[in-house]
């Protein structure tokens, strides 16, 4: 359990004389939910792209299931087992919901490069999308274009494509953000049901979905990191609260 | 479940009766087009639609990469004049057989493609615009240089193109047929592409790259088997138009040519395929028209195109469902 599946090794990046990632050093266990706070541009984001490859780092290395990947494009480290979620919904608007989540199966049963056949009636393709909706909760929704779905449900079809990719380490940056508090609710029972089948890292200002879901917690602050523990700790923690936690739990 | 699933899944998008209606309709009144033409006996209207046959060739697998892959290619026309010059060139040295002609010119504009390709795709949006247009100038200028070639001036092709030796081109109305088939084989064969796994990818990439990257697709890759698709089928449309003209000039692979190409695609409806055919012909019969009308036909047609693309912004197809969808309130037509 204990062997750590990402581990992020002096991290550093700077966006002009701004230092957004500062030495971070960090183990995330396999199984576990790692949740990564801290107040806006503390550069959460920017290490989460670190983490899946969107943004290269200045230094440090990030190592995946023991492999160095610091040198991966992130079609390569979605390929290994790493899938995200952004921060704003990023779908295939002109897509329906269905073949969104298809073309998440499609990358990794075979090859692409098949030029006949309608890839929109390929079951092998269909049923395990449908079954990856159902999960999410929008399976009714199918057949409508990802484009007109409203924003819970972008967010629930942004699960679900990343759920299709069976991923090892699943990246959810705020998943709640700009979504009801009813659909908060059911996507907090979903991560907990997902719980200890994947390694999951979770960016989140809602506090009350952290402490019920994470398993550690580590605050950054500027760019560092200034603590990593258990909930308990991490609320209990003087710096935390001054940094932090003062502004967000009344 | 699976079962339950698996029929929800299948469910089709569209009514594909209704979607086939208007590319059946395009090649069944091609395919009688000679025959009205010797009833009326209007000779013209089948070298005129031949024309027609021959470009929207190229504009189709434009469409592939502008329409479903978001490349837009300005340099579409060079792999048309590469397609041309191979059987001028093979002709010239005494090689008139299509069994040559035809592979030579869509391997010299596939080779073309992927060559070039693989440079171009390095850049995006307004870059990879101007990296197209820049290859395709470069191939007008060793056109224009090909001394023994006809240089600036182009080159007469003693005769068109056998087939194992028979002399099956040389009717032009034989010629429309094979012409016909090249059409309708390339339109079937995007058709199929489109819809298919790697259509989807195509697809994808267009919509949105970053997703495309973050589930696992090295899109690039992608990108370039289409551009030298296109480029083959431009090779193609190539071969067709040396032979119905029999001659061959750098003026086919001008930059001008290749964005008429563009235009001819956006006219008809961008990401149709078959709107590029219908694009082509309204482009050329407009322009045949005007033509005849006055000299500065130019000067008319500017202004009109101005018009389609503001307001028919998913072209003639789109003009053609805009009124159902204004006053029944559309179906899902955003």
């Amino acid at each position: 359990m204990a062997e750590p599946l990402l581990r992020l090794q002096g991290l550093s990046k700077n966006f002009g004389s701004l230092v957004v990632t500062d030495d971070v050093t960090l183990e995330v266990n396999a199984g576990e939910m790692h949740a990564l706070i801290g107040p806006n541009g503390a550069g959460k984001t920017t290490l989460i792209n670190q983490i899946s490859g969107l943004t290269a780092p200045d230094a440090g290395t990030v190592l995946f299931a023991n492999d160095d990947v610091t040198a991966l494009p992130p079609q390569i480290r979605a390929l290994r087992g790493m899938s995200r979620t952004f921060q704003i919904s990023s779908i295939l608007p002109g897509f329906a919901a269905l073949e969104n989540v298809a073309l998440a199966v499609q990358a990794r049963s075979g090859s692409s490069l098949r030029f006949f056949g309608n890839a929109a009636a390929e079951p092998a393709l269909n049923i395990p999308a449908m079954a990856a909706l159902e999960q999410a909760g929008i399976a009714d929704r199918a057949n409508v274009r990802a484009a007109e779905l409203s924003d819970g449900e972008k967010r629930a079809l942004e699960l679900a494509i990343a759920l299709a990719m069976q991923p090892r380490l699943l990246l959810l940056d705020e998943p709640m953000a700009g979504i009801g508090r009813e659909e908060t609710d059911r996507l907090v029972d979903l991560l907990l049901r997902l719980k200890g089948q994947m390694t999951m890292i979770l960016v989140e200002h809602d506090m009350a979905a952290v402490f019920a879901l994470a398993d550690r917690i580590s605050v950054l602050i500027r760019g560092r990191v200034l603590t990593t523990g258990s909930p308990a700790d991490v609320r209990a923690d003087p710096q935390v609260v001054a940094a932090y936690l003062g502004e967000q739990v009344e | 479940m699976p079962t339950a699933l698996a029929a929800r899944a299948a469910k089709p998008s569209l009514p594909v009766a209704r979607q086939f209606l208007l590319p059946t309709a395009i090649f069944l009144v091609l395919a009688l087009l000679p025959v009205a033409a010797a009833l009326s006996a209007q000779q013209y209207l089948v070298d005129l639609a031949t024309r027609v046959m021959v470009f929207a060739v190229a504009a189709v697998a434009l469409d592939v990469l502008v329409g479903y892959g978001g490349l837009i290619s300005f340099g579409h026309a060079g792999f048309i004049g590469l397609g041309a010059y191979a059987v001028g060139i093979l002709s010239a040295h005494g090689i008139g057989d299509a069994l040559v002609a035809l592979p030579a010119a869509i391997a010299a504009s596939m080779l073309f493609a992927w060559l070039t390709g693989i440079v171009c795709l390095r850049t995006k949006g307004v870059y990879f615009i101007m990296i197209t247009l820049a290859f395709g100038q470069m191939i007008f200028f060793v056109a224009t240089s090909l001394a023994p070639y006809g240089g600036d001036n182009g080159l007469t092709i003693a005769a068109r193109n056998t087939v194992a030796g028979w002399a099956l081109m040389k009717d032009d109305r034989a010629f429309y047929y094979v012409t016909l088939l090249g059409l309708l084989a390339t339109y079937l064969f995007c058709r199929t592409l489109v819809g298919s796994r790697f259509g989807r990818v195509l697809r994808g990439g267009k919509d949105n790259a970053t997703r495309m990257a973050t589930i696992g697709f090295t899109i690039r890759r992608f990108q370039l088997v289409a551009y030298v698709i296109a480029g083959g089928l431009g090779g193609l449309s190539g071969f067709l138009l040396a032979n119905s003209t029999e001659f061959v000039s750098p003026a086919y692979m001008s930059w001008q040519q290749s964005g008429e190409l563009i235009v001819m695609v956006i006219l008809g409806g961008l990401g149709t395929l078959h709107g590029a055919i219908l694009g082509t012909a309204a482009y050329l019969l407009v322009e045949e028209w005007l033509s005849g009308v006055t000299e500065n036909w130019q000067a008319i047609f500017g202004p009109l195109l101005v018009l389609v693309v503001l307001f028919a912004r998913g072209g003639l197809l789109g003009l053609s469902s805009m009124p159902r969808g204004r006053f029944f309130g559309g179906v899902g037509n955003g």
